[in-house]
């Protein structure tokens, strides 16, 4: 029953996704089932988004973390510090112990939907004033950023 | 009261009206439904896209249809200071020719790509007049990326029209010159020296690219409008002429003495067999090649140096002459490829020529004489029909997917429908004032998607507020999607709009690029991360590799240049979204702004003058916090040796 749940919960983003008129007759259709699992991912502080669950491993993947540095490098350090320090966006120390994972993925890969339903999201758009941009990070490159936040919060 | 009354009475008769028409199921437009036609609601989107020429502005714009609403300018020849074309350093190789630097030109005409004779979306084509040039945007992108100079060419109006398969676009001269390598002659001998040519650009299918395939060398008259033949006239190629005459002064009474000038039939596979088994004469010649390579972001110029000359006099059976009734403008061919649509500027009548009857006047030698050593066939073995009392001043032909054409008439400022089989008028409308070219969407091609036919007009007058003397061109929607035209609407248009092509929205729209990708920029300054931004000497040069990204460039603090140095701004913009470009321009600079999309990288040389801190900063709204996107850079005298020094924010980073 709950693949079922995400099925349709993929179908909704995935259109939602592609925008124009025809996602709106699918979601109509989909929403109150989705609803539900939308609303625990919420509660349960995952953000929202295609990630569901993620299975950390230790000790850390090494090369994730490599290939994750890089993505930062590139794409994320212009506004986040490895340090506490706000600079356009919160600085990342720490973010691993206060944040859940999924949580981290689906604000990395799905920010326009977390800063419109997660609450948290919100917080962090009310103290910097910038949305944070879509940098177009896919699930893989996000999942070794998160790996390489991990190792930047002194995981082993 | 009254005032409310007529107004119910009037939105009555609109809902009458309307309802009408979806019980009858007519498709006629009236004054009164104008508005409903030609509304496009917030948030919706146009049904065509409508790729307009800008004429001396040198760019073409792009308009939404039925609204009318300028969606694009697209620079193509001439510089624009709005986004940085032209200034850029990576830009700037595109306007590079044979004479140097080019920064304008005048873009008359248009074409879209075909696959079997209908558009398909991929590239546009557009011509270059005073400098001759041809040049293909993008329309994944919406950019000029290929522009080709054309040697031994002078005025190339005739272009750049297509075949009907994209295997070639045309450029034909409207003036002719001595060839490039016997410049200077006496412009008396403008009959002995003076030569036009019709020149074939090939397209590679697979990327656009353009090459100079072969020239066909022609007597000195003015070749002016051209079109491909389609289906059994696949092969063939007519440019209309003038000045048969061949004169070289006071053309407007010299070159309107002959009763009848030509179209220029050529047998374009003919010709490309000739070329390709070496029978051609291969010209020395020096033209400028252009390119725009999107993973560089960079445009680079190649010298040519080979032009393939086929002369018609020696290599016989591939070019004919059809004669045409008093300087023919427009030279159209209808859908089915059959007939060949000529349109005298001063004649009174429209003749139609029959493709299989010019077959057949060529199997049976069916000449009147010769001209330059060029076969004439005679007027009546090849002449289907004339549409009798059009109209005056014809000047170019659109056709419907009915059967129908619709001609302009400049001097009787008009739209005339009529049927190419009858040649029967069936209807005609006013234009305000003066129309030139008109466009029905894919109304040149062998599948017009009908419904509208736009009118160009060159005069406006009280079309408009008046705006001082110089004023908005005027062009006009008319549905023809009924038996009779009906003005929908008005619309400004920027530059002088020649020709026009309109493509249904969904061959475009889906293809659109949203932004580029940072892992694909190759360009040699790219600062792929804030972490490679940085300040480097080389002499007199001072390279800064910098970062924009929401809402800080990077470095924002540069101390070190002097006087006399040359500094290179390479700015990346970090963002990958779409709609997040950012801006550049520093105080003092002589160039102008440039405008980065997200993940590319862009670069403006300013050279400081005089010793002082000059600010610099995002010219593109981007954000809540876009007026603090701002840095300084300090310049001290010349001989100074300050080091180089450059940071943002708390960390500085000393080189």
């Amino acid at each position: 029953m709950k693949i079922w749940y995400g099925v349709l919960l993929l179908l909704f983003f995935t259109l939602a996704a592609c925008g124009g008129g025809d996602a709106t007759d699918n979601s109509a259709t989909a929403a109150p089932a989705a609803q539900t699992p939308e609303e625990k991912m919420l509660a349960e502080g995952k953000g929202i988004g295609e990630v569901k669950f993620v299975e950390l491993k230790t000790p850390l993947e090494a090369e994730r973390v490599s290939r994750g540095k890089a993505i930062y490098d590139m794409k994320c350090a212009a506004c986040h510090k490895l340090d506490d320090k706000r600079v356009v966006g919160p600085g990342w120390k720490g973010v691993t112990k206060t944040r859940k994972p999924e949580w981290v993925m689906n604000m990395v890969t799905n920010v326009e939907i977390m800063l419109e339903k997660d609450e948290e999201a919100q917080k962090l758009l009310q103290l910097c004033l910038t949305r944070m941009p879509n940098q177009n990070v896919s699930l893989g490159d996000a999942r070794d950023v998160l790996e390489f936040m991990r190792s930047n919060d002194g995981e082993k | 009261m009254k005032k409310v009354f007529f107004f119910l009475s009037g939105l009555l008769l609109v809902i009458v009206a309307l309802w009408q028409c979806k019980t009858k199921g007519v498709a006629s437009a009236s004054a009164d439904d104008a508005a409903q036609k030609t509304y496009v609601a917030p948030g919706k989107y146009d049904e065509f896209y409508n790729f307009v020429s800008g004429g001396f502005n040198g760019q073409v714009s792009v308009y939404g249809l039925p609204s009318g609403r300028l969606l694009k300018i697209i620079p193509v020849f001439s510089v624009f200071p709005e986004n940085g074309y032209g200034y850029s350093e990576e830009t700037k190789p595109m306007l590079m020719t044979s004479h140097g630097f080019v920064p304008w030109d005048d873009q008359h005409h248009i074409s879209l790509s075909l696959t079997d004779g209908v558009q398909d979306g991929r590239w546009m084509f557009a011509n270059a007049n005073n400098t001759p040039r041809v040049a293909r945007v993008d329309l994944k992108n919406f950019r000029t990326m290929e522009i080709l100079e054309i040697p031994n060419s002078g005025g190339n109006h005739s272009s750049p029209f297509i075949t009907e398969n994209s295997e070639y676009i045309v450029a034909g001269t409207r003036f002719s010159i001595p060839m490039d390598d016997q410049p200077d002659v006496a412009i008396e001998t403008y009959k002995q020296n003076f030569r036009g040519t019709a020149s074939f650009i090939s397209i590679d299918p697979q990327n656009g690219g353009l090459k100079l395939g072969f020239q066909v060398l022609l007597p000195g008259v003015n070749l002016d409008l051209s079109r491909s033949g389609k289906g059994p006239s696949h092969d063939w190629f007519f440019f209309s002429c003038y000045n048969s005459e061949r004169a070289n002064t006071l053309l407007e009474v010299n070159a309107s003495q002959n009763d009848k000038d030509f179209i220029v039939a050529v047998n374009w596979k003919k010709a490309e067999e000739y070329a390709k088994s070496g029978k051609g004469v291969t010209k020395s010649v020096r033209y400028a090649h252009n390119t725009y390579d999107e993973t560089t972001h960079s445009a680079t110029t190649k010298w040519e140096t080979e032009a393939i000359m086929l002369d018609p006099k020696v290599l016989k059976d591939f070019v004919y002459l059809i004669p045409c009734p008093k300087s023919p403008h427009g030279c159209d061919v209808n859908p089915t490829g059959e007939y060949i649509v000529g349109s005298g500027k001063l004649a009174a009548i429209i003749p139609v020529f029959s493709f299989d009857k010019m077959q057949k006047a060529i199997a049976a030698q069916n000449y009147e004489g010769e001209y330059d050593g060029i076969p004439v066939l005679k007027y009546d073995a090849v002449l289907h029909g004339e549409v009798q009392k059009p109209g005056l001043g014809p000047l170019h032909t659109e056709f419907d997917d009915n059967g129908n054409a619709y001609t302009s008439f400049f001097v009787s400022s008009e739209i005339v429908k009529w049927n190419v089989q009858s040649l029967q008028v069936l209807d005609r409308v006013p234009t305000y004032y003066s129309i030139g070219h008109l466009c029905v969407p894919g109304g040149d091609t062998k599948k017009p998607w009908g419904k509208y036919v736009v009118a160009y007009n060159k005069i406006t007058k009280d079309r408009y507020l008046p705006t001082g003397p110089e004023l908005a061109q005027s062009a006009q929607l008319y549905d023809i999607s009924g038996d009779k035209m009906k003005l929908l609407l008005d619309f400004p248009t920027v530059g002088e709009p020649h020709y026009a092509n309109a493509i249904p929205a969904d061959l475009i729209r889906k293809n659109s690029v949203k932004f580029y990708k940072l892992e694909e920029n190759n360009h040699p300054y790219v600062a792929k991360g804030e972490g490679q931004a940085k300040v480097t000497r080389d002499g007199n040069k001072v390279h800064v590799n910098m970062t924009a990204i929401r809402s800080h460039l990077t470095p924002d603090n540069i101390e070190g240049v002097r006087v006399g140095d040359e500094v290179y701004f390479h700015i990346t913009n970090l963002e990958q979204d779409w709609d997040v470009p950012h801006g550049f321009a520093v105080k003092g600079a002589t160039t102008a702004e440039i405008l980065i999309m997200p993940g590319e990288t862009q670069t403006l040389v300013w050279k400081p003058l005089k010793p002082g801190v000059v600010p610099f900063y995002c010219t593109d709204f981007c954000s809540a916090l876009h007026q603090e996107m701002q840095g300084y850079m300090r310049v001290s005298p010349a001989g100074s040796n300050l080091p180089l020094k450059f940071s943002t924010g708390a960390e500085p980073a000393v080189q």
